[in-house]
């Protein structure tokens, strides 16, 4: 599983970013996970508001910091 | 019923409670004597950023919460509706409503721009976005006016909407960056608009609350630090020699000034407030902190990798040009509103 936090360095994306860290090792999954931070890339997601959350190619969440036990849902639904 | 609203907006706005106990402090139980410099700077401190930051948290968690049904996803699907000077107007009003940080801006402008809207309405939300919003304009009620306030608001929306309307009369659109209008092949996956509870909202409100005064903190103190100093020690003189009505160049001295600083509209609050007291008109003030959040250095380095060098200066000069006009009227008008 490839899971992506899409944001350009702003608090709320790094914040992401480490519940995310969280919610993979808490859950014991095979995961990696990428901070993705370049402008291009991010624009190429479609995303317009970051932080954003992407599993396996979905976009799971943008524009919110979704709290710990929602960014577990999204990856056992994944 | 108009002295009911008075009352109100004494306690709660103005909090005029707290300038008498803050005053009260410093010369009941640190008798300093309330005629000198020393006083008026710490008192003008204090009050102010016990002020500014209960009002901060109350304003950024209500504006957080209205906000979180404009997002800029709807946004994008309004403005796709609209034409012409109306899809301006639009963009420049959902501007002030919409959450926005500046690290979002270059998602937003792409995102935008692949929609297919014009150049010159997404300039206009981008322009009208940082300048105006509804914790500023409280915020500038309660130091200044409603009317202040006001004015402020409407005159932001304006240069937004006629700075924007005047980039796509310039047909600006063939100057947006390559990459953008090579990536339109790429699928975007968007996923559905998250069905947000009100619990939602309140968690997204009590973040954006932290986040806010987290990133912004630093920027007040300064601020008010500034305006105390200049509100006690900087003779009225020297103020005035520089950006006093007398001057011609007044406005756009503080324009200039204004235009490379970075900071957040409630770190200018404070020093515009010094400089009206010291008798600094008001379309002056008002220029230089619609220069000072309008355009920063780090928005301008983020705005010129997606557009070109062409589009990037259209746009500084449309918005410098129009906050100093804002200036000028306001200075020559300001009997009216004071």
């Amino acid at each position: 599983m490839v899971i992506k936090v899409v944001g350009s360095g702003c608090s709320n994306c790094k914040k992401l970013l480490e519940l995310t860290k969280e919610a993979v090792q808490s859950l014991h999954v095979n995961a990696e996970v990428l901070y993705v931070t370049d402008l291009m890339e991010i624009a190429k997601t479609g995303i317009m508001r970051t932080p954003g959350l992407i599993i396996d190619g979905k976009i799971v969440s943008y524009g919110r910091v979704p709290q710990l036990d929602e960014i577990k849902t999204f990856i056992q639904n994944a | 019923m108009k002295n009911i609203f008075i009352w109100i907006n004494d306690a709660f706005l103005k909090m005029t409670w707290l300038e008498r106990f803050i005053n009260w402090i410093f010369s009941e139980v640190f008798k300093i004597d309330a005629e000198t410099q020393l006083f008026k700077s710490l008192t003008f401190f204090f009050y102010d950023i016990i002020k500014i930051f209960i009002l901060l948290i109350i304003l950024i968690f209500i504006a957080s919460y209205l906000q979180s049904f404009f997002t800029a996803e709807k946004t994008r699907k309004i403005l796709q509706s609209k034409k012409g000077l109306g899809a301006n107007t639009i963009g420049a009003l959902l501007g002030t409503v919409t959450p926005f940080c500046s690290c979002s801006s270059i998602p937003i402008f792409i995102g935008f721009t692949k929609a297919g809207l014009p150049v010159g309405v997404t300039f206009s939300f981008l322009i009208s976005s940082p300048l105006v919003d509804l914790a500023s304009f409280i915020l500038l009620a309660s130091l200044f006016n409603w009317t202040i306030a006001a004015i402020y608001v409407a005159l932001g929306v304006i240069i937004a909407i006629l700075g924007g309307a005047l980039i796509s009369r310039l047909k600006m659109d063939r100057y947006v960056a390559d990459f953008i209008k090579q990536d339109q092949s790429s699928k975007m996956m968007m996923c559905a608009e998250p069905q947000l509870t009100k619990k939602d909202r309140m968690h997204y409100a009590i973040e954006q609350v932290k986040e806010i005064i987290h990133r912004v903190w630093i920027y007040i103190i300064i601020g008010v630090g500034i305006g105390a100093f200049i509100h006690g020690f900087i003779p009225e003189a020297w103020v005035l020699a520089v950006l006093g009505s007398d001057n011609p160049f007044s406005v756009i001295i503080a324009t200039i000034i204004g235009v490379p600083m970075y900071a957040d509209i409630f770190g200018t609050l404070p020093i515009a407030e010094a400089l009206i007291l010291k008798g600094v008109g008001l379309g002056t003030v008002l220029a230089f902190m619609m220069a000072v959040t309008a355009l920063s250095l780090p928005s301008m380095i983020m705005i010129q990798k997606v557009v070109k060098p062409k589009l990037f200066f259209t746009y500084i000069s449309l918005v410098i040009a129009g906050i100093i006009l804002v200036g000028y009227i306001m200075n020559a008008t300001s009997y009216l509103w004071i």
